[in-house]
């Protein structure tokens, strides 16, 4: 049993859920109580979809538990055929009809339809939301492909040219409450279009079954968000042959990767490859002169495995900010964001526990957060400036706007919305340089609103409470006096150094010159 | 009783379940947790329902059963007593803590009840230890409040005290805006269950008077008369008439004339007839679809239809208990179409046939229901927002108003393009 306040990711059927209602043409069946209906809003709400999830309940109630739950199933799944007329049909359970053991997949199955059924078990109560997209997602691929395994030749990704065609990708893993999927998937298909590949499937998003049999109609696949798509690229290429990207285009130097990756694999030659670097603005935003305030700035990101690692990267070599934190929610993807701290020297925390997640954030002192809705609030509650990068979905993360976090044009995207929540360079000296005068009220930050006065309230109320630390230092007169003209939003972290150093040397009080000593020592 | 007509349906559904109901009663009662023994789908509902990201840390949350809790049971026990050991560790200032069951617990048959008697024993004069069941395979929606309260009356003290007692969640303004009318009227002894502070939870007896707040109840109002109560048959205080009738039915149980009641109301009902004009005109011969999810529907559809004109297609609830709602119902026009329970599907095709003017749904048809052109109100936000009494008539018609106004406005050209 594990005590849960908060969760980032809801159960395996709502994994089902999201590719059910991302494609078309396809109904599920679940087998689960009234309650479960909620997740119908997820859709509905935070999405602002116009349409209902493609689910029917079959809305068992107690008094149905001594009867026949089977039969119940039955009729819904003959309503819902009847009804919705899908070209495929997806049966599960939520979690409570796990434990009443109906098989409604196996009953589906017995009921003579013609069209494909897919039996999606997943386990409720060891798996969670991204486990059951991806499942159910690969095991739509494999019911809808298994008869043309043996027929097929392996697939040669080179075949283009003699078919005299350009060639064709499949983009697998988009999907609905994926975060900005609708947007990335329009700047791939438009990176890989200049590049002379067309697309020939996206999925699940917007694919019906008749898509999905059409997959190996294209040379390779595009895994796009691993989460979700690598186990059915995984399986197409075991029995197609069929090769698939590793890259994920997001930041300007994993998109020049994944351009190479895709041409590498076809065999096409990359011509314009000068170009790529002037695609997006990033590259020079970053190196103007004003983003040299950027340098070093110190970050902390959580979020899914896929958004996670990448943003460490951008963070780390496109903006030249000092990762300090790197977490995930995504137990899948442990393994990858491990090795990815390891090479930042941070440890990875792999949690689904919001309030850890917190805890690390405060212990890391961060100038910037990038996280999912979570992290904002928490960042909020530290004064901290935050960035979301990573689902869990909220309505704010479906925005109007074309704002994709993939390819030149994610890049930009990822520059603004990483970027204006800290102060401009130009506007952070000058404030520097004035910070002297009567007007200025310490704590100004002009992006944070009343946010940055608790800030600094919250270093404030740090030095009257610590103005000894733990392992009985004392901060003298002269100390406490030249600390507090170091700019407020380094204060913390030249506190913390300056007592790092003074435990380091054995220095019992810390002076003024201990500061300078400190600052000489780190720099 | 009017000539009303009453039909069942069946089949799958788009409500929400019992669980739902803890996002009001854990801000009723700020000294309580709720502790959801579940599923993830549970607590994943409950945030999903609730928006809860903006707290820091929520006073309700889930012990999530994995697969080593559905192993064995006595395992399963010994699991939840860590899990609340570990709660009560970290919130020392709770006071009384729910564990509600959920559609897992129930089908596993995990015996809360002993559960909460054996933390009863060992958390004595510190925590206090309730259990009752938000599962979706008994309750919908606002019954989760009806179990929650059920629960809490074996803990209420006897008491043969005259008083009023106010059954059902208030807002806190609507609250005091009550009992001062009522105090008004001569009526000191006044009470509310469930009390802003689940410690102090309301003596009962044979003469405490149960004035209905809420029409979801029954489960309450039933152990409440076996505890003696009185319970006052009355419409539900929604709109200018139904609490007209519901501080009249108060007053006559206080043996107070009809006469000190108007003397005391008419101002009030004087001001919102005025305020609920706006509405009306708005309102008025605009054709309604209740959808069945909160058990206000049907009176909801009295003041909608009564004080506001509006035209009834269809009232949907998820349950009806015909005697708690005969006083609403014989307040219904005639022909009234009452469904309780709900096939979507089919329901949604009458919707579509009746082609009305507003929809009252849950959040899941919403936006589905716009995109095909047809206006709705979300059902959730009656029971978030303060709608009871005369002062509220207009916020509560405002809340049907808005969506077909605002639809106005989206579709009229009212500037001039120069």
């Amino acid at each position: 049993m594990e005590l849960t306040l908060w969760t980032y990711e809801g159960p395996p059927h709502v994994g089902a859920m999201r590719i059910a209602s991302s494609m078309k043409d396809i109904h599920y069946v679940l087998h689960a109580p009234q309650g479960d209906t909620y997740a119908d809003l997820l859709f509905t709400m935070i999405e602002r979809r116009g349409q209902r999830p493609p689910v029917t309940y079959t809305t068992f109630q107690a008094r149905d538990l001594g009867g026949d739950t089977a039969e119940l199933v039955k009729k819904n799944i003959k309503e819902a055929v009847e009804r919705f007329k899908p070209k495929t049909l997806l049966v599960g359970e939520s979690c409570t009809a796990e434990l009443i053991q109906d098989q409604p997949g196996a009953l589906a199955k017995g009921m003579g339809f013609d069209m494909p059924i897919v039996n999606l078990e997943l386990p409720a109560y060891s798996k969670k939301e991204n486990w059951g997209a991806s499942e159910t997602f690969y095991q739509l691929t494999r019911t809808l492909l298994k008869e043309k395994v043996s027929s097929s030749d392996k697939i040669n990704p080179l075949r283009w040219r003699e078919l005299g065609r350009r060639p064709k990708v499949n983009i697998l893993g988009p999907s609905l409450l994926g975060f900005r999927c609708r947007d990335d998937v329009i700047e791939i298909q438009r990176i890989l279009s200049e590049q002379g590949i067309d697309t020939n499937v996206v999925a699940p998003l917007g694919a019906s079954p008749d898509d999905i049999e059409r997959l190996i109609d294209a040379e390779i696949n595009i895994c796009l968000y691993q989460e979700i798509a690598e186990a059915s690229c995984e399986w197409l290429k075991r029995n197609f042959g069929m090769e698939y990207t590793n890259t994920i285009p997001i930041g300007i130097k994993n998109t020049i990767e994944f351009i190479n990756e895709v041409h590498e694999k076809l065999d096409l030659p990359l011509t314009n490859k000068e170009e790529l670097e002037n695609k997006s603005k990033l590259p020079w935003y970053s190196k103007s002169v004003d983003s040299n305030y950027l340098t070093g700035k110190r970050v902390f990101i959580f979020g899914d495995g896929t958004h996670a690692i990448a943003a460490a990267k951008i963070a780390k070599e496109e903006l030249g900010f000092e990762v300090v934190g790197l977490g995930t929610y995504s137990r899948e993807m442990a393994r990858q964001v491990r090795a990815t701290a390891k090479d930042l020297n941070v440890e990875a925390l792999i949690t689904n526990n919001y309030l850890e997640v917190e805890d690390a954030m405060k212990k890391a002192s961060p100038e910037l957060v990038l996280g999912t809705q979570m992290e904002r609030h928490s960042a909020k509650r530290l004064g901290i400036p935050c960035s979301v990068i990573s689902t869990p979905m909220h309505v704010q993360d479906v925005p109007a706007r074309y704002s994709p976090q993939m390819g030149w044009e994610g890049a930009n995207v990822i520059f603004d919305d990483w970027v204006h929540p800290l102060m401009m360079g130009l506007e952070e000296h000058l404030i520097d340089m004035f910070k002297h005068d009567f007007e200025f009220v310490d704590g100004h930050q002009s992006h944070l609103g009343h946010t940055a006065t608790n800030t600094n309230n919250i270093l404030n109320s740090d030095e009257k409470k610590e103005k000894n630390c733990k392992e009985g230092i004392i901060w003298t007169e002269s100390g406490r006096a030249e600390l507090t003209k170091v700019p407020f939003f380094v204060r913390g972290k030249v506190k913390t150094n300056t007592e790092k150093y003074a435990i380091l040397r054995g220095i019992p009080e810390i002076s003024d010159e201990t500061l300078y000593d400190a600052k000489a020592y780190f720099s | 009783m009017s000539k009303v007509e009453f039909n069942k349906e069946t089949g799958p559904r788009e409500v929400f379940c019992g669980l739902t109901s803890i996002v009001w009663l854990h801000r009723r009662m700020p000294d309580a947790f709720f502790l959801v023994v579940g599923s993830r789908t549970c607590a994943h509902l409950i945030q999903s329902a609730a928006g809860v990201m903006i707290f820091a840390e929520p006073r309700f949350g889930t012990a999530i059963l994995e697969e080593k809790d559905l192993a064995g049971l006595a395992d399963a026990h010994e699991e939840l007593d860590r899990v609340v050991n570990d709660l009560i560790a970290r919130r020392p200032e709770i006071k009384t803590l729910f564990l509600v069951g959920s559609c897992p617990s129930e089908v596993i048959k995990l015996d809360l009840a002993t559960v909460a008697e054996k933390l009863n024993k060992r958390f004595l004069g510190q925590v206090r230890f309730v259990n009752y069941s938000g599962s979706g395979i008994e309750t919908t929606f606002t019954q989760g409040e009806d179990g929650a309260l059920k629960a809490l009356i074996p803990l209420m003290e006897s008491s043969n005290e005259e008083k009023l007692l106010l059954v059902g969640t208030l807002a806190n303004n609507v609250e005091d805006r009550f009992k001062k009318i009522f105090r008004n009227l001569g009526i000191s002894n006044i009470e509310s269950f469930p009390p802003r502070q689940s410690t102090e939870l309301p003596k009962i007896g044979k003469n405490t008077k149960v004035l209905l707040t809420q029409p979801y109840l029954s489960d309450t109002v039933r152990d409440l008369k076996h505890r003696g109560c009185e319970i006052i048959s009355a419409p539900f205080p929604l709109g200018i008439e139904g609490s007209t009738k519901w501080f009249l039915a108060a007053a006559k149980a206080f043996n107070i004339s009809e006469l000190k009641v108007h003397e005391i109301i008419s101002p009030l009902i004087n001001r919102a007839k005025l305020a609920l004009d706006s509405h009306k005109e708005i309102l008025k011969g605009k054709r309604l679809f209740l959808l069945p999810e909160s058990q206000l529907e049907i009176s909801l559809a009295r003041f909608l239809h009564n004080e506001c004109e509006m035209d009834l297609i269809e009232v949907g609830t998820p349950y009806l208990n015909k005697d708690l709602m005969k006083e609403e119902i014989n307040l219904l026009p005639d022909n009234t179409k009452i469904v309780e329970g709900q096939h979507v599907e089919k329901q949604l095709d009458r919707v579509r046939e009746s082609n009305p003017d507003l929809v009252v749904c849950g959040m899941g048809l919403a936006n589905p229901l716009e995109a095909e052109g047809i206006s709705t109100k979300w059902s959730i936000e009656m029971v978030f927002s303060p709608i009871h009494g005369i002062d509220q008539a207009a916020d509560l018609a405002g809340l049907f108003s808005k969506p077909l106004k605002r639809n106005q406005i989206l579709t009229s050209k009212t500037l001039v393009t120069h």
